[in-house]
């Protein structure tokens, strides 16, 4: 299978081992991420108000870009559009939702992007790799793992993009289980944990960051109490605020005992049997290996 | 200790305009709490969201001044929890960019110490500047 994927800008820089740990696990299990090229930035958070057509333009340009594969025979997935930051499966997907449903506004966009050689007319459907793995069938992934992840206790984090709002949301806005289900299929426990979809603070990180340092205590204290070994997400700036804030936690609090954050697609990779080498931990500031080495790999 | 309030033309006015920016119909909302219940900052608001939904209601425009519509981050929280369906996010969201529109930002980003920007990730960058400046 061949699937036109959107990058967006964390998985090109700071989350790179996000990136490297999905395309690897998807080759080894036959799903092969075709960048999408010329994409553009898809604006990071979705326009709200009734009357901001302007900021739909950049997600619906990426868009076009998916249909242009598919004309090319480049892809071969009926308009799927993969996405792993939830940031932008989040923005992507709610651009994608008002274009469908208002057949105005869709025109208003494509007369913004005469440029283009392609109209668009709302037939992508925008996907978050969990989905795609789902799709696949988690008992399938299950068949496949050669190093198994058993003893391994992980705490699921959601956080806000890749569930809410429902229309948009992977799985139930409530309780979710894609993650946990995905965490069984390698061998793992999953933690049952409260703050699995509780908000890490997102961007007020830029300019209130005792906001976010504060959640972020919270929210790794809770994993902790529950006895997780780490925690997975799959956004970048959930990632950012829950992994590099602990350096301020553990100033401010030295009983704060640090826990390792890293993306599911590390952890898929890693039972799947791929060299953990070549995907790299580099980007996650609390080291996730001695704990893997430990518990999974030295086995 | 009573407080008189006043709807008047110009309130109406104002709560219009939060209407139309946001798409929702702010008479729906009961007052019934449960947004501030779910709301992961309501500790570091300046008024909860029920009151911020409420001050629309009544169109004070002084909402306009509170903390609260530069706290919320958009989680959506209260938005998937909403028994009468109303966006709140939507909401705070319009009055966001009724400020911003008038360019009086939240955000500036040449306020931001060199190296903070620099460990800065692009994502919680360009989100905080969409979000906090015009």
């Amino acid at each position: 299978m061949k699937i036109p994927y959107f990058p967006g800008c964390s998985l090109k820089t700071y989350a790179s081992s996000f990136e490297k740990s999905a395309i690897a696990s998807g080759a080894e299990l036959g799903i092969e991420f075709v960048e999408i090229p010329r994409w553009n930035c898809c604006g990071v958070v979705s326009s709200l108000t009734s009357d901001d057509l302007m900021h739909h333009l950049a997600p619906v340009r990426n868009m076009i870009r998916v249909l242009e594969m598919q004309n090319d025979k480049i892809v071969d997935t009926d308009n799927k559009m993969l996405t792993l930051c939830s940031m932008c499966m989040n923005t992507l997907k709610r651009s994608n939702l008002k274009m469908q449903e208002h057949a105005d506004e869709l025109e208003t966009i494509n007369d913004f992007m005469y440029k283009e050689d392609q109209k668009y007319d709302g037939s992508v459907q925008v996907m978050h790799y969990l989905e795609i793995l789902k799709e696949y069938g988690f008992a399938k992934i299950a068949e496949k793992v050669k190093v198994s992840l058993k003893g391994l206790k992980v705490a699921p984090y959601y956080g806000c993009m890749l569930i809410r709002p429902k229309e948009v949301g992977i799985d139930d806005a409530e309780e979710p289980t894609i993650f946990e289900d995905f965490l069984k299929a390698l061998g793992a426990e999953p933690v049952d944990w409260r703050s699995k979809k509780t908000c890490c603070g997102s961007y007020l990180t830029v300019n209130k960051e005792n906001i976010v340092v504060k959640l972020t205590g919270k929210i790794l204290e809770d994993a902790r109490r529950n006895g997780a070994d780490l925690i997975i997400t799959s956004c970048p700036l959930c990632a950012f605020n829950l992994d590099s804030r602990q350096e301020l936690l553990q100033i401010r609090n030295p009983n704060f005992e640090p826990i390792p954050v890293l993306y599911f697609s590390q952890l898929l990779a890693i039972a799947l049997g791929l060299d953990i080498n070549k995907f790299g931990f580099e980007n996650n500031k609390v080291d996730g290996m001695p704990l893997l080495k430990n518990k999974i790999l030295n086995k | 200790m009573t407080k008189k309030i006043v709807l008047n033309e110009k309130t109406l006015a104002f709560q219009k305009k939060v209407e139309e920016l946001s798409g929702e119909n702010t008479a729906m909302c009961d007052q019934c709490g449960t947004c501030s219940g779910g709301c992961p900052f309501v500790e570091e608001m300046d008024i909860t969201p029920a009151q911020l939904m409420r001050k629309v209601m009544l169109g004070q425009e002084d909402v306009l001044e509170c903390d609260t519509l530069w706290i919320c981050a958009t989680c959506n929280t209260c938005t998937v929890r909403c028994p009468r369906k109303l966006d709140v996010s939507k909401i705070a969201e319009a009055l966001r960019q009724i400020k911003l529109r008038d360019e009086i930002n939240n955000l500036d980003i040449n306020d931001l110490p060199k190296n903070v920007l620099k460990e800065l990730p692009q994502i919680a960058l360009i989100a905080a500047l969409r979000k906090l400046s015009s």
